[in-house]
């Protein structure tokens, strides 16, 4: 949609995108996991729950740059596994002398099992900070955040713009997948990181424990959505949200204005990789796996279609879309096994003829239906 | 609200499916198919969720298990790793199932093994794997290594070949595969010379790789296959191969263009059963070898029963998305069959669908005659079965060479075989 000016209408906009966000978050934080610890809601449902959240942090991360700065990333899914692989190489590490190896005797140095498998007698250098909790965390920013930081910059000081972005993302990602599909990366290969055991010493497997430690973290990643939404709702507001709205709708007069576009750009791509990047990490333990499949340019562009489907440069967009979408594959693999491909293809063009602005856009046009009060919003220009 | 009325929906749901199940779980028991529907892996595994259905049709025409009609709660994970652990909760948390039979690659087995582990389920793994594993919780009705990879390289050595070219797409399977196979091969007195495909060592000089490896979906084979030629011209050289599937068709592409042939220089595949001849170009192929333990030429009664049988449940079922045109049957497809019976016969032993007891069922010793010969169940949660070795035709069939009979399953092999001084 093309920024509209900052009226009151915005205003209320905001408000109530806030205030839905905030009951929701509550509801997240504090009622499913009481319902949980009650035994009224199952531990398979909020491990299932705590993923979608995750997946709503990657697609917050897309509208980050492609709602609300007109960059479509092909490239997002490259941050979240960068996430989920750091975090995993922690995770990894603590799995110790419970291994498979280990338990036969023959993995006298702990290693992960696949390192035994591929002969390895002593741990990689790089692998053996990840011991700690804290540094491995570290690496959860530091690494998405550096790649996306040399990434943008060569792409924005190049002025690579739309398609060419995109394109340069995916093949980005794509490369990086190949990368760690060799197994003399060091880093699992085609099988990548599972069969994890403890996080901070918490079971996550053990029958009386293992569910509070999967309420745990469907916790935390409620409140890194929180804290997520919270942030880019203040950054909305800023002087800096408007900067980077007028690069969407026309750069070139944010250029001639005097104000470094190319800068502005690297900072939302660096902040949108850390975004996803977080949603990685707390998906890897819920997920319970995370291998290179995880970051081929598909799974960027469902990233993208959840956004479509829930409403780009809106805040709960990506986060209902990525719900959605996700709790609707969730049911249809089962329910309809066959088909599910086709119900969920239909949907899409359901939406994309249909509701053009997502779902987000389908109380506005209900109400314009209805009471033909004033026009209804103009739906979102597709942009690249 | 989308949460909430998520919830109130599950809730509804849940309930109508505690009513329906009550009313009929006096007669039925719940089995899990967790095989790939959809995405990269659908292709070879829809076959083996049909073949599944055909099984569960044929033992409940008969009365079921203890009496018990099995009901299947079909999942499609989409060739999507992270769901085979989510589907695998649901089927075990949610559902309830007695067993699951699933996974075809190393990754969505790793993927659900954890989940298998954590909920005391049983999975039972029908397709060839690298080995190095022996859960409690999955039943490997699989080829061990030892049961496909090393009686082809002693059909090689027998037919008098001293050179072995080890080629395959690089991931676990290959990997682990080519390895056991170097070391058996140094240990049946193969110099290293002799073994093609290159090696490398870790920095105490131990080999931790073996073989030439190419990645996922590789597609230019013109280099390699050059290697090979060299590697052949002695006369005396053949090729292991663990390639995956869509790289075949270039890879044999290639071999053929360079003018090499199974007489000069043969290959054995152990990836390529009948099933995926239906997508290579099978005069490429020709006087190839494959090693499975089981072939659809076998000629025995159980076998023209059961390919019989199987036909006709083809035409006359009303399951949703079954191919019904044109169908062979190959290993995976028989040992997923073979699979059922087995779990339906240690049920029986144990008078109880309970994992635990079916489990120590199964290490007692449990056989069935399937259409490829007798297979037993092992303690170490593996099976006895016949090894065969076939020659490919240009109708996409093998022509059975060599019979190994019960051959034990054995997944740890790495170390097991010691170089001759």
């Amino acid at each position: 949609m093309s920024a509209p000016a900052p009226t009151g209408s915005l205003l209320r906009t905001r408000h109530l995108e806030f205030t839905v966000v905030g009951v929701l978050l509550v509801l997240l934080t504090v009622i499913f996991p009481l319902c949980n610890a009650h035994g009224l809601l199952s531990d398979f449902t909020i491990t299932l729950w705590g993923k979608y959240l995750c997946y709503a942090l990657l697609a917050i991360s897309v509208d980050l740059l492609w709602g609300y700065t007109g960059l479509l990333s092909l490239g997002q899914a490259l941050f979240f596994s960068l996430g989920g692989y750091m975090f995993g190489m922690y995770l990894m590490l603590q799995i110790g002398m419970l291994g498979s190896y280990a338990k036969a005797g023959q993995n006298p140095a702990g290693l992960p099992d696949f390192m035994v498998f591929l002969g390895h007698t002593f741990l990689p250098l790089f692998w053996r900070p990840f011991n700690s909790f804290g540094f491995a965390a570290l690496m959860v920013f530091l690494v998405p955040g550096l790649v996306a930081l040399i990434f943008g910059f060569l792409a924005f000081r190049s002025r690579i713009k739309g398609v060419y972005f995109s394109i340069l993302t995916q093949a980005l990602t794509y490369g990086a997948a190949l990368m760690f599909f060799r197994n003399d990366f060091t880093m699992g290969g085609n099988n990548g990181f599972t069969d994890f055991k403890f996080i901070l010493g918490h079971s996550l497997v053990e029958p009386d424990t293992g569910p509070a430690t999967m309420r745990g973290l469907f916790v935390a990643s409620a409140l890194a959505l929180l804290l997520v939404c919270l942030f880019c709702h203040w950054l909305n507001g800023t002087k800096f949200g408007l900067v980077r709205q007028a690069i969407r709708d026309g750069e070139n007069r944010v250029l001639f204005s005097g104000y470094a576009t190319a800068n502005f750009k690297l900072f939302v791509f660096v902040v949108a990789a850390f975004i996803a990047a977080v949603g990685g990490a707390l998906f890897v333990p819920q997920a319970g796996i995370i291998n290179p499949d995880q970051m081929t340019p598909d799974k960027s562009i469902e990233a993208v279609v959840w956004v479509a489907v829930g409403g780009r440069g809106t805040l709960i967009g990506p986060i209902i879309g990525a719900i959605t979408i996700n709790a609707l594959r969730s049911w249809a693999t089962q329910a309809y096994p066959d088909s599910w491909l086709i119900i969920l293809g239909l949907i899409f063009l359901l939406v994309v003829l249909f509701l053009p602005g997502g779902i987000v856009s389908l109380p506005g046009k209900l109400k314009a239906l209805r009471g033909h009060k004033g026009k209804p919003a103009e739906p979102a220009a597709t942009r690249a | 609200m989308i949460t909430k009325f998520s919830k109130l929906l599950s809730v509804g749901a849940l309930a109508l499916v505690a009513l329906v199940a009550a009313a009929r779980a006096a007669d039925t028991v719940k089995v899990g198919v967790l095989h790939d529907l959809s995405g990269t892996m659908a292709i070879s595994e829809t076959s083996l969720r049909d073949i599944l259905l055909f099984t569960f049709d044929e033992i409940n025409a008969k009365g079921g298990v203890l009496g018990k009609k099995i009901v299947p709660v079909i999942v499609d994970p989409g060739s999507v790793w992270p769901i085979f652990a989510e589907k695998s909760k649901q089927l075990l948390e949610v559902d309830k199932v007695a067993v699951t039979f699933g996974c075809w690659t190393s990754v969505s087995r790793k993927s659900a093994l954890p989940v298998f582990e954590k909920d005391n389920g049983l999975l039972f793994y029908p397709v060839q794997y690298e080995g190095e594993e022996e859960s409690q919780n999955v039943c490997y009705t699989a080829e061990a290594v030892n049961q496909q990879a090393i009686p082809a390289v002693d059909y090689f050595i027998a037919q008098g070949k001293k050179k072995f070219y080890l080629i395959g797409t690089d991931y676990v399977y290959p990997q682990t595969t080519n390895l056991v196979l170097l070391e058996y091969l140094l240990s049946k007195g193969v110099p290293l010379a002799n073994i093609g495909g290159g090696y490398k060592k870790d920095g105490s000089g131990k080999i931790i790789s073996a073989g030439k490896y190419t990645p996922f979906g590789h597609k230019d084979y013109q280099q390699i296959i050059a290697e090979i030629k060299d590697f052949a011209s002695s006369g005396d050289a053949c090729v292991i191969s663990t390639l995956n599937g869509d790289t075949n068709p270039p890879f044999f592409k290639e071999y053929a263009a360079a003018g090499l042939t199974a007489d000069t220089c043969p290959v054995v595949s152990y990836s390529i059963a009948e099933d995926e001849f239906r997508s290579l170009p099978a005069k490429d192929l020709v006087g190839q070898i494959g090693c499975w333990t089981y072939f659809q030429s076998i000629d025995s009664p159980e076998n023209t029963k059961f390919l019989a049988d199987f036909q006709a449940w083809l035409k006359t079922t009303t399951a949703d998305g079954v191919v019904k045109e044109g169908r062979v049957v190959d290993s995976p497809m028989v040992l997923s069959y073979d699979g059922v019976y087995l779990w339906k016969a240690c049920v029986e032993k144990a008078g109880s669908f309970d994992v635990d007891k079916v489990r120590a069922a199964w290490k007692s010793g449990v056989s069935f005659v399937g259409p490829g010969g007798k297979v037993t169940t092992q303690p170490n949660m593996h099976l006895t079965k016949t090894v065969y070795i076939g020659e490919s035709k240009a109708d996409g069939q093998f022509k059975i060479l060599k019979t190994f009979p019960d051959v034990y399953g054995e997944p740890h092999l790495k170390g097991t075989f010691k170089a001759k001084e």
